[in-house]
């Protein structure tokens, strides 16, 4: 079967800094593959070049099967609704109401009725806990958690095939934390069995990864089931995950 | 680099023009945002240039007795350059940076790449309306400001020098032709469609969070009236040679 995500070779700077020197991704359906590294490892950046939203300067891309990295805008748009992003700071339309900022992708690319949006609305964001009070609040009226859960919920309104979380419990409390770990977990039983996702949190790969990467000195140091990274014999990457690496 | 990205956003416009979806309903909210909101402005500015040229052109013509063409030297004077230039710098300006600030607020707070992971086309979304709202715009305050232009400069000759209001406009009517004011209206569609672009530019390009934000929005401003300025030469040269 054609892997969802392929990241082949992958070489990408930004003037004169390298930020990632020749890294390779396979991400199949049904996965949920956890990318690890410390701030500035390029972990975002990888995530961005997997939805097109930049190029690589070489190397292969290949989304759904389909090369992405010389595809214009316009021709990217068909292969981006079919998956889902989410933010490290949300990136909600400040705007628009919860209620809008969910229906957006529905108003866009559906032809439904009201009464359809709103159903699916209120439906999506009871999956990521929030209830119907908080339809008509602005972003700015929400806390960082709630944010969170409704850029969630926009992401999978369109029912994409893939899921890509930007630091998912970047910026949150144990508690929510915890909540959005649960979520994304919860996620895989009937919503998007499918996940790429970046974080510098352990807790986060050990609850929700099949597979795990790390990435050090721009490219990945380890690839492979979580126990296999746990229990590697790299001392950087040891070092790494018990906290002690100084970049 | 900044006009490579100016002409590149021009073309990406003019391709996305005839895409779907139309987006009507966010082309009538910028006419309204644009449009009626600065009509106090435009208005305003024009009718005083048309007052404070009448009093300096009948003052300076009276001395060689040719008072009499202060009329025809005003609306001339507004019809061709006074009217679109001014309303597109002053309006521009505000609408511009505006857009700068709205656009840019949202690039550094990831709210346009949010667009493009859903799949949104950013350009239709976001710059399209603008651009064709600018270019209805325009041209329409260029019309109103050269009407209040006009009767500013009637009104000061008549208050200010007792000028006989029907002579006045006979004149005028005699020596001012449909291309003078019709090549002041032909600039204003294409400084419409600049100043929007340079708006949308540098808001697409907006780095560094709020401290970014400020420096591309205060760009827009300087931008917009070098813009308009510049290209009121080679636009002016281009109708002498299409209308003369």
């Amino acid at each position: 079967m054609t892997p969802v995500v392929e990241l082949i070779d992958v070489h990408k700077s930004f003037d004169s800094t390298q930020v990632l020197r020749g890294v390779s991704l396979t991400l199949p359906k049904g996965e949920t593959h956890v990318v690890m590294g410390g701030s500035g490892s390029g972990k975002t950046v990888m995530l961005r070049l997997t939805a097109g939203l930049i190029r690589p300067d070489s190397g292969r891309v290949r989304l759904f099967g389909t090369s992405i990295e010389r595809l214009s805008e316009e021709e990217l748009l068909p292969l981006r609704r079919r998956l889902g992003y989410v933010f490290q700071g949300a990136a909600l339309f400040d705007s628009l109401s919860v209620y809008e900022n969910v229906a957006y992708p529905l108003r866009e690319h559906r032809r439904l009725r009201e009464e359809e949006i709103h159903a699916r609305v209120v439906h999506v964001l009871s999956l990521v806990g929030l209830s119907e009070e908080v339809l008509g609040l602005l972003p700015a009226e929400l806390s960082g958690g709630m944010r969170k859960r409704v850029g969630i919920a926009r992401a999978i309104v369109g029912e994409p095939e893939v899921l890509l979380f930007d630091e998912p419990t970047a910026g949150l409390d144990p508690t929510n934390s915890k909540l959005v770990v649960e979520l994304i977990a919860q996620l895989r039983e009937g919503v998007c069995d499918t996940a790429m996702v970046v974080t510098h949190d352990l807790d986060v790969a050990k609850a929700i990864a099949d597979r795990v990467s790390i990435l050090m000195d721009r490219r990945f140091a380890v690839s492979g089931p979580l126990d296999a990274v746990l229990e590697s014999a790299y001392a950087s990457v040891q070092a790494f995950l018990a906290g002690d690496l100084r970049t | 680099m900044w006009y490579g990205d100016l002409g590149l956003l021009t073309g990406s416009v003019a391709r996305n023009l005839v895409l779907p979806p139309a987006y009507l309903r966010l082309v009538v909210r910028e006419i309204e945002v644009m449009g009626v909101r600065s009509l106090g402005l435009a208005l305003t500015a024009a009718a005083f240039t048309g007052m404070v040229f009448a009093l300096q052109s009948a003052i300076n013509l009276a001395r060689f007795g040719a008072e009499n063409y202060v009329g025809p030297l005003v609306a001339m004077a507004i019809f061709r350059e006074l009217g679109p230039v001014l309303t597109a710098i002053l309006v521009g300006g505000k609408v511009a940076s505006g857009i700068t600030a709205e656009l840019g607020s949202m690039k550094v707070t990831e709210q346009i790449d949010a667009l493009r992971t859903l799949g949104v086309n950013y350009v239709k979304r976001l710059i399209v309306p603008r651009v064709l709202a600018a270019l209805v715009v325009f041209p329409l305050l260029t019309v109103l400001a050269d009407v209040l232009g006009v009767l500013g400069g009637m009104f000061t000759m008549l208050v200010e020098r007792g000028t006989d209001l029907y002579a006045y406009w006979n004149v005028t009517a005699y020596w001012v032709v449909p291309r003078d004011f019709l090549t002041g209206i032909g600039k204003s569609v294409f400084f419409g469609a600049i100043v929007t672009l340079i708006g949308c530019a540098n808001g697409l390009r907006t780095e560094g969070g709020t401290e970014g934000l400020g420096r591309a929005t205060t760009a827009t401003v300087v931008q917009v009236a070098m813009g308009v300025i510049v290209s009121d030469f080679f636009l002016t040269k281009l109708f002498l040679m299409i209308f003369w």
